[in-house]
């Protein structure tokens, strides 16, 4: 396996890398990373697609100074880095938190407490964000809450500075981290491991402001994006020939529950592990980026309608629009469409014309 | 006596707190504290049943699948549903590139690292260990990661992306495969292959599958030391006596992993007893969770899952950590690749835990020897996937009943149970595998699998987190996450 490290005229791990802006980093001792909690993301994170993913992180000036998974300190080794960035000895560019802020109960935050130190997470994180040039919540547990925040929300829990789509969460709406910027909320469930790269590599050349983030503060490379975009069901789309049962082949919003026409993320464009998404994978998208996704008020695989029309319509468009193209599609639509959305497998073949394609 | 409490546990998935009582230079007892609680039970209260397959992957971010899996199966017992032979195999090649993928990840970012540590600077093998494990900077680090990047794309095309695949049904699997993919698929597990061919075992895994006894293992260590990963942790084995390290309890259970259309399993399923070298039926009816020393309210005593309750009493006088003893007919419990192994019946894991027991090297090892193992039987699996037949059927479930969901995670034993009442979930109870590793004391005051494999562990003079402590701790994969769902 070939190394960056290694290879013939590339930097040694302990000389500064190439390029004018990750030089600029270097020079200022790189990106100081600290990274707290660890679960679906950065196991996400872990697959980002590079061939040398220490490398990667390494050359674009980010040095973990901490990573619950990738990191060798443990017990006194990691409370001693914690003191050193709380007194300032050590400098901390990055705090990335990962998963809910868990402040029950009774506001003790006692359902998380940071092992060995008798303290409650809730503490660690509300000092350190103090200390940390930007404030990083990666996944959507750290951005709103997420799925742990569900039902009847046991542990109190909440994001880093949102709690559902209301401002606040753990460190208050008018928390600004000490760059002027909010909480940057790399929202999803996982998060995408290259919204988080390319976070932590803007952030590391100094090219991310505020006006790189979306209304809820996630950045907009690919908030802006819509989850259809890029769907390979897009013509069952157009003509609403649906899937009707987990496993067909049609456009999954009429009635397996499916929310890509309004959820903002760029699944279908930036692809996962390879060639993957949830709706290429069969299923619906949950909006997992999107706040209070975790209690969407009707089971995740049933599309919610009110006299037979999906009460979630696309984003950006108006209801009769939406009506009357539909009802205009479906009798339009053409009879391979139609078979092959309630198939598994392509039962009618895209016919082969003769003529030259216009 | 001296107390040291240790945490946090880094390399380790989740939060995990170990209080020791030292005596001199040796552990005299151990604690267990999990130290988070995440309340999923609770969630999952009145919810449709099929919700739960949106919430439980997001229990854990290393064994999602395996929550799905165990979640797709309970449902499936509720409503008498049989996957197609596709949905089977498929299922299978999922849940087995997220169990691979988690012993890779274990051996090489987890457990192999703390070799590199200073503490051991003395050795002669040190600066092999730097070279090759050190966090972030050693080169094995390094091409194991980048392997297993490339192992999940496999999760791209089947399963639409990991963690938190969602394409597993009661019914089968939502991803259709056809015929162009499968080869695409097994070109991928090719590579996989050679990695392991490569740098892990430095052999193929046919030569690994037929190494049946320790002496032929310590034979084909001798012929090169230090060729392949594997043989370097044997080294250390020898070097460092790990096989000494972290004695488990005797009692290795297994539910079997892998169900085949055929009603059976690819590695069938068991409770070795390794005192009489005996394989038993499982009862599950025989499972209990005794919330004694957890912060859970405990008022009707040691439950079976069906009847389990989960109510956090955060202010128990007796209570040290968030997570329940679970205990199958009253006795404490090991589980994980080396139960599966024994229950399975692999000749080199039973002979080395016959010699030396389960302890730090046993459990290593056979989390390895998986490796070898079902590699070859994923290629068999997408070798048998007909390309035109269906995948998944729908999921049609009573609004009234109760369901059992038994799988194998990379950690070992998980179990689902569920009741439905008015088509809404009555109750929803989760063992997961470090629920039994690292319980915590029961009413009778037995200690789980890790207080007791702590104890007698050696603590160096000045140690805050002893490093064999570490060691031992690691061996057993945890997952807290999971643990304390």
């Amino acid at each position: 396996m070939a190394l960056n490290d290694t290879a013939p005229g590339r930097p040694k791990p302990d000389q500064p890398p190439r390029g004018a802006a990750t030089r600029a980093a270097v020079e200022r001792g790189g990106l100081n990373v600290l990274w707290l909690q660890c679960g679906g993301c950065s196991m996400s994170l872990l697959c980002a697609d590079t061939t040398d993913f220490q490398g990667h992180l390494r050359d674009a000036g980010i040095h973990l100074l901490w990573h619950p998974s990738l990191s060798m300190e443990s017990g006194d080794e990691l409370l001693d880095l914690l003191d050193a960035v709380l007194d300032g000895r050590t400098r901390l560019d990055a705090l990335c938190v990962e998963g809910s802020l868990l402040r029950g109960p009774n506001g003790t935050g006692r359902f998380h407490m940071l092992a060995g130190t008798q303290l409650p997470m809730i503490d660690w994180v509300r000092r350190l964000s103090a200390r940390a040039k930007h404030v990083v919540a990666v996944g959507s547990c750290a951005a709103w809450g997420g799925i742990t925040a569900g039902g009847d929300n046991p542990t109190d829990a909440c994001g880093l500075q949102y709690e559902d789509d209301e401002a606040g969460g753990l460190l208050g709406a008018a928390f600004r981290s000490a760059s002027g910027l909010p909480v940057i909320n790399v929202a999803g469930c996982p998060t995408h491991p290259s919204w988080v790269i390319d976070t932590l590599m803007a952030l590391a050349a100094d090219s991310f402001g505020a006006d790189d983030l979306d209304p809820l503060n996630r950045p907009r490379f690919y908030a802006d994006q819509l989850v259809h975009h890029g769907c390979t069901r897009n013509e069952y789309y157009e003509f609403k020939a649906s899937a009707e049962k987990p496993s067909d082949l049609g456009c999954m919003m009429e009635h397996m529950g499916c929310k890509g026409t309004q959820v903002h993320a760029d699944c279908n464009t930036r692809l996962w592990n390879g060639e993957g998404s949830c709706t290429r994978g069969g299923y619906a998208c949950i909006a997992c980026t999107e706040p209070g996704f975790q209690e969407p008020g009707h089971p995740f695989h049933e599309t919610p309608k009110l006299a037979g029309i999906p009460i979630g319509l696309p984003t950006d468009m108006p209801k009769a629009w939406f009506v009357a193209l539909a009802s205009l599609s479906k009798s339009a639509t053409p009879k391979r469409v139609k078979h092959n959305a309630v198939a598994d497998h392509l039962v009618v073949k895209p016919a082969v014309r003769k003529t030259r394609l216009k | 006596m001296t107390r040291l409490l240790v945490g946090p546990f880094n390399r380790v998935e989740g939060d995990l707190e170990v209080q020791l009582d030292v005596q001199g230079d040796r552990v005299a007892s151990a604690q267990v504290n999990a130290t988070m609680y995440r309340g999923f039970e609770q969630i999952l209260q009145g919810k449709a049943p099929h919700d739960a397959l949106v919430y439980v992957p997001r229990i854990c971010g290393i064994c999602s699948v395996s929550q799905s899996v165990a979640s797709a199966r309970a449902l499936a017992h509720l409503g008498g549903i049989a996957m197609p032979a596709n949905g089977q195999h498929a299922s299978n090649v999922i849940l087995a590139t997220e169990n691979l993928a988690d012993h890779l990840t274990h051996f090489y970012l987890f457990f192999m690292p703390d070799f590199a540590r200073p503490v051991y600077a003395g050795h002669g093998w040190h600066a092999e260990a730097v070279r090759r494990f050190a966090p972030n900077r050693g080169e094995q680090v390094r091409a194991a990661t980048a392997a297993r990047q490339r192992w999940f794309t496999l999760l791209g095309t089947l399963g639409g992306k990991w963690p938190h695949t969602q394409s597993i049904e009661p019914g089968g699997s939502t991803r259709p495969i056809d015929a162009a993919e499968r080869v695409r698929l097994l070109s991928r597990v090719r590579e996989f292959r050679s990695f392991l061919e490569r740098q892990l075992f430095a052999a193929p895994l046919e030569a690994i599958n037929s190494i049946d006894s320790e002496d032929a293992l310590w034979t084909w260590h001798a012929q090169a030391p230090l060729s392949g990963d594997l043989r370097f942790f044997l080294t250390l084995v020898r070097e460092l006596q790990l096989h000494t390290l972290g004695p488990g309890p005797g009692r290795y259970l297994s539910y079997g992993a892998y169900a085949q259309p055929d009603g059976g399993w690819a590695l069938p399923g068991g409770v070795w007893r390794a005192d009489m070298a005996r394989l038993d039926a499982v009862d599950a009816s025989a499972i209990t969770e005794d919330a004694t020393h957890a912060w859970l309210a405990d008022g009707s005593g040691p439950l079976h899952p069906l009847q389990g309750q989960t109510r956090p009493d955060p202010d128990k006088a007796r209570g040290y950590t968030w997570n329940k003893a679970p205990r199958l007919g009253g006795e404490v419990i090991e589980t994980g690749a080396i139960a599966r192994q024994l229950a399975a019946g692999h000749p080199l894991v039973r002979d080395a835990v016959v010699r030396c027991g389960g302890n730090v090297y046993t459990r290593v090892l056979a989390r390895v020897l998986e490796l070898a193992r079902v590699v070859p039987m994923m290629e068999d699996w997408l070798g048998a996937l007909r390309p035109t037949e269906p995948f998944c059927v729908p999921s049609e479930l009573p609004d009234e009943g109760s369901g059992v969901g038994l799988s194998e995670a990379a950690r070992g034993s998980l179990g689902h149970w569920v009741v439905l009442r008015n088509g809404r979930i009555a109750n929803y109870q989760i063992v997961a595998p470090t629920s039994w590793n690292f319980s915590p004391r029961d009413a009778a005051g037995i200690p789980g699998a890790l207080e007791q494999a702590l104890v007698n562990a050696p603590v160096r003079e000045g140690e805050k987190t002893p490093v064999a402590v570490q060691h031992i701790v690691r061996s057993f994969d945890p997952c807290m996450v999971c643990t304390v769902h």
